[in-house]
């Protein structure tokens, strides 16, 4: 229904609150004391409830709810943060995130949290009986003291001091509606207005949104920056009816220690004053500035109007070539100029169509520091992550596809690579291991390294193992170089560990590391030191959308050939050509390779020329090669892959499709096809 | 109240005439430069650069087994985008778009023109003129692809 188009927001934006979370919990486990994270996470938590109670789904805002509880009863300092109530709000968001997509699956975003729930709630209440943190109770001793000390943080009492400063006063307002008040809000709101027309609201307790629910007895203070009277402000508050009390109090901002958010005397503390603090922030009019800084300016586009954008531009190209070809042939100066300010232009916007669709691989790393926390905690191994080159860029379809590649190396590192701290010390090595996570770009890759300072791969039990699988003897087994041995450990069915863990050890996974990895038009390189530790580098392309690819020729028809699967091309004369099997083959630097006639197996209508050289492609696939025939070669080229649409799929050996440069479609062969 | 007219689109194959809801059609063309793609049914005439994108091409007429004809200037290309494939369908010629009325609609006759009747919804007469109004899924249908690729 109409609930489904803010579906697709209340997502996207859910995710990011989710890693929002996950992000600052990771870093309060390093800062317990700031409470300003916790403030930020407390407002991602409050953000997510909102969004998931309009959008009606209740055990995603009562989980959040609870969650929140807890974390105000933190910033209150009623409960003091430690490791298990942070492993517990840490298992929350986890819930969170498997409620999230389980909404995304098409879910209703159910789950059973009653444990968690309980657990938060016995957090909430187990170190301070006397506070339930509900907003009834610390209303009431907000009514019980009269003058309450308002907390302020550093923000708001630099905003006073300047304003004091600027000849304007500070003062306290203390409200007090009489106890027959019926529309209570209404009347807060009055007294809103009349404030805000007479300066500005820097503060207020409880806070705004709450005054609004009601969730106060009858009174409610707030800080006031104006350049009117104390008698002047009293005046005109008492306007309003239905007000008991009002009471201006000039504000000393000296009583302030300016390095503690907390009052430096300890005066009886609204408990609800840090809860309320971020909220009044973001309403307070004066803080406007502080908040539009806050909000990115992006917008999100579907990548559907991206590829639409990108294919019409192509079609520009196309002319634009034209244009170029007509205006040198009529060599009209003026038009020659317009047709390449035109082309400056037109490579100036493929750039910016290109960069927009690509992402901070950001966008993969940032859910890794949270997975190794849980992961150490599991192995119980201290591991030290580090993080570099977070902002390098990836096409999206690329970054889709790296994220489970790169969980399962790290798996495998902080499992088989890493040691134990009491192992590592015994090697002499510091207890804690370090993960180095790197990305940057070079040339048209984006190389991603994973580098441990572990045990690295124990070159003798990995050629052990390969001889007693029957993957190689004994004798091939010493010629083996260093970088072959690696390989090894990438080939399907192959563990060295030897005992299976739930991480890994099951010897499933490399293979499907580099097949993945291989399906993107990227590869895999592994470097170890025994004892040292390994380093894995993933080469990527920039994206996937732009191949190089081999353009040939094959009587009139063009077909590309991905330059990622060629050896190299080569010139054969007939005479080198073998029959193995019925088979036509060469002898390729003493290896027996198979040839293809792509005539053939395209049935490529036309004449066959009879020539004595034959012009080859050598293609490869993993350790398999196979030579292609075409008639010749036309060069080396850049295209935008293109698929055959929904209407032609499983075409034999033809992968795609691209637009060439005059406008016609050539098309991408699927090379893995062809090697049998 | 129902809909009384159904805007068509009517294109002449093998000297009959043919209609398709106009909804379904994105664009018609002329003929342009096609590239053959190997190892598909001959109907399938290859894939063209329509504005970007990579669109097939099925010859209608070898689609229903009729005699083979060289292009003329009256042959088209008509771009249909249904139930998410882009698909080109190469007509003898195309030149009318009708509003045919509801009721003129009537089932499809055991013998009406050449075509089999699978791929028939019906047929109206309109102005003296007997329309075939084609039955697209059945003519985008992939089946016949599944088939052929089975054959092999």
């Amino acid at each position: 229904m109409e609930m489904n188009e803010y579906l697709d927001v209340f997502i996207e934006e859910s995710k990011e609150h989710i890693q929002a979370l996950n992000d600052h919990l990771l870093t309060l486990e390093k800062n317990p004391e700031d409470v300003s994270i916790v403030n930020e996470i407390f407002r991602s938590a409050h953000t997510l409830k909102g969004m998931s109670a309009t959008m009606g789904f209740q055990d995603l805002a009562d989980l959040t709810h609870k969650m929140e509880n807890v974390l105000d009863a933190i910033r209150n300092h009623k409960v003091k943060l430690n490791e298990a109530i942070l492993d517990v709000i840490f298992k929350a968001v986890d819930a969170l995130e498997a409620m999230v997509l389980d909404i995304i699956d098409g879910g209703e975003g159910k789950k059973d949290v009653k444990d968690l729930v309980n657990q938060l709630e016995a957090m909430e209440k187990g170190e301070s009986v006397e506070v339930t943190s509900s907003p009834k109770i610390s209303a009431d001793m907000t009514n019980t003291s009269v003058n309450p000390d308002v907390t302020l943080d550093e923000f708001e009492l630099t905003v006073l001091q300047q304003s004091a400063e600027g000849g304007f006063n500070n003062y306290q307002v203390t409200v007090t509606l009489q106890e027959t008040t019926l529309l209570k809000a209404a009347r807060v709101y009055m007294v809103f207005e009349i404030l805000e027309k007479l300066g500005e609201v820097i503060k207020s307790t409880p806070s705004v949104p709450e005054l609004e629910e009601e969730k106060f007895d009858y009174s409610f203070t707030v800080v006031l920056v104006t350049k009117d009277s104390a008698d002047d402000v009293s005046a005109k508050i008492n306007k309003v009816s239905e007000i008991d009390t009002v009471e201006v109090k000039e504000l000393e901002i000296q009583a302030y220690d300016r390095d503690e958010a907390t009052p430096a005397s300890n005066t009886s503390e609204a408990p609800s004053d840090n809860g309320s603090s971020e909220d009044a922030q973001a309403t307070s009019t004066s803080n406007t500035k502080k908040k539009s800084q806050l909000s990115s300016k992006t917008i999100r586009v579907n990548i559907d109007r991206l590829d639409a954008l990108m294919n019409l531009f192509e079609e520009l190209v196309i002319d634009r070539g034209r244009l170029e070809q007509i205006s040198t042939t009529l060599k009209n100066n003026e038009l020659q100029e317009t047709v390449e300010h035109m082309s400056r232009i037109s490579g100036d916007l493929q750039n910016i169509i290109l960069k927009m669709r690509m992402v901070p691989v950001d966008q993969v790393f940032n859910r890794f520091p949270r997975m190794v926390r849980q992961l150490a905690k599991d192995l119980n191994k201290d591991i030290d992550l580090q993080i570099y080159g977070a902002e390098t860029e990836l096409d999206r379809t690329v970054i889709d596809e790296i994220g489970d590649p790169l969980v399962h190396l790290i798996r495998n590192a902080l499992d088989h690579g890493i040691e134990t701290p009491s192992e590592r010390e015994a090697k002499g090595k510091p207890a804690q291991g370090t993960l180095k996570l790197n990305a940057y770009h070079s040339g048209n890759h984006v190389f991603i390294e994973i580098a441990d300072d572990g045990a690295g791969i124990d070159r003798e039990k990995v050629l052990k193992k390969a001889i007693a699988n029957g993957v190689l003897t004994l004798e091939e087994s010493k010629s083996y170089s260093d970088q072959q041995v690696f390989q090894l450990i990438m080939a399907s069915g192959f563990s060295t560990a030897d005992t299976i863990s739930d991480i890994s050890g099951r010897g499933v996974g490399l293979d499907v590391v580099k097949n993945t990895i291989e399906s993107l038009g990227g590869n895999i390189t592994i470097d170890s030191k025994y004892n040292e530790g390994s380093t894995f580098v993933i080469q990527l392309p920039l994206t996937l959308s732009i191949i190089s690819v081999m353009l040939t020729e094959v009587k009139n028809e063009k077909y590309a050939v991905p330059l990622s699967s060629i050896i190299e091309t080569a010139i054969v004369n007939k005479k080198d050509i073998l029959s193995a099997h019925h088979q036509p083959v060469i002898d390729f630097r003493g290896r027996v390779v198979p040839l293809v006639s792509l005539s053939d197996v395209f049935n490529v209508p036309g004449e066959t020329e009879e020539d004595d050289f034959y012009s080859v492609v050598i293609i490869r696939q993993g350790e398999k090669m196979a030579g292609l025939i075409v008639d010749s070669f036309i060069g080396q080229q850049e295209v935008v892959l293109k698929s055959l649409g929904n209407y032609l799929t499983d075409v034999f050996a033809i992968s795609g499709a691209t637009i060439l440069g005059d406008g016609q479609v050539a098309l991408i062969v699927d090379t893995d096809a062809l090697i049998k | 109240m129902a809909l009384e007219f159904l805007k068509s689109i009517v294109f002449e194959l093998n000297d009959e005439e043919y209609a398709l809801p106009v909804d379904l059609v994105g664009a018609i063309e002329r003929v342009m430069p096609i590239t053959r793609i190997p190892g598909v049914p001959p109907f399938v005439k290859g894939v063209l650069n329509l504005r970007g994108v990579v669109t097939p091409v099925i010859d209608l007429r070898e689609r229903f087994s009729f005699d083979r004809q060289e292009e003329t200037e009256a042959t088209r290309i008509i771009i249909i985008q249904h139930d998410e494939k882009d698909v080109g369908l190469i007509v003898d010629a195309c030149y009318d778009v009708i509003d045919i009325p509801n009721d003129t609609i009537e089932p499809a006759p055991e013998t009406v023109g050449t075509v089999k009747i699978d791929y028939i919804n019906g047929v109206a007469k309109y102005d003296e003129r007997l329309l075939i109004l084609l039955n697209i899924d059945e003519i985008l249908s992939t089946d016949v692809l599944k088939e052929f690729y089975e054959m092999k």
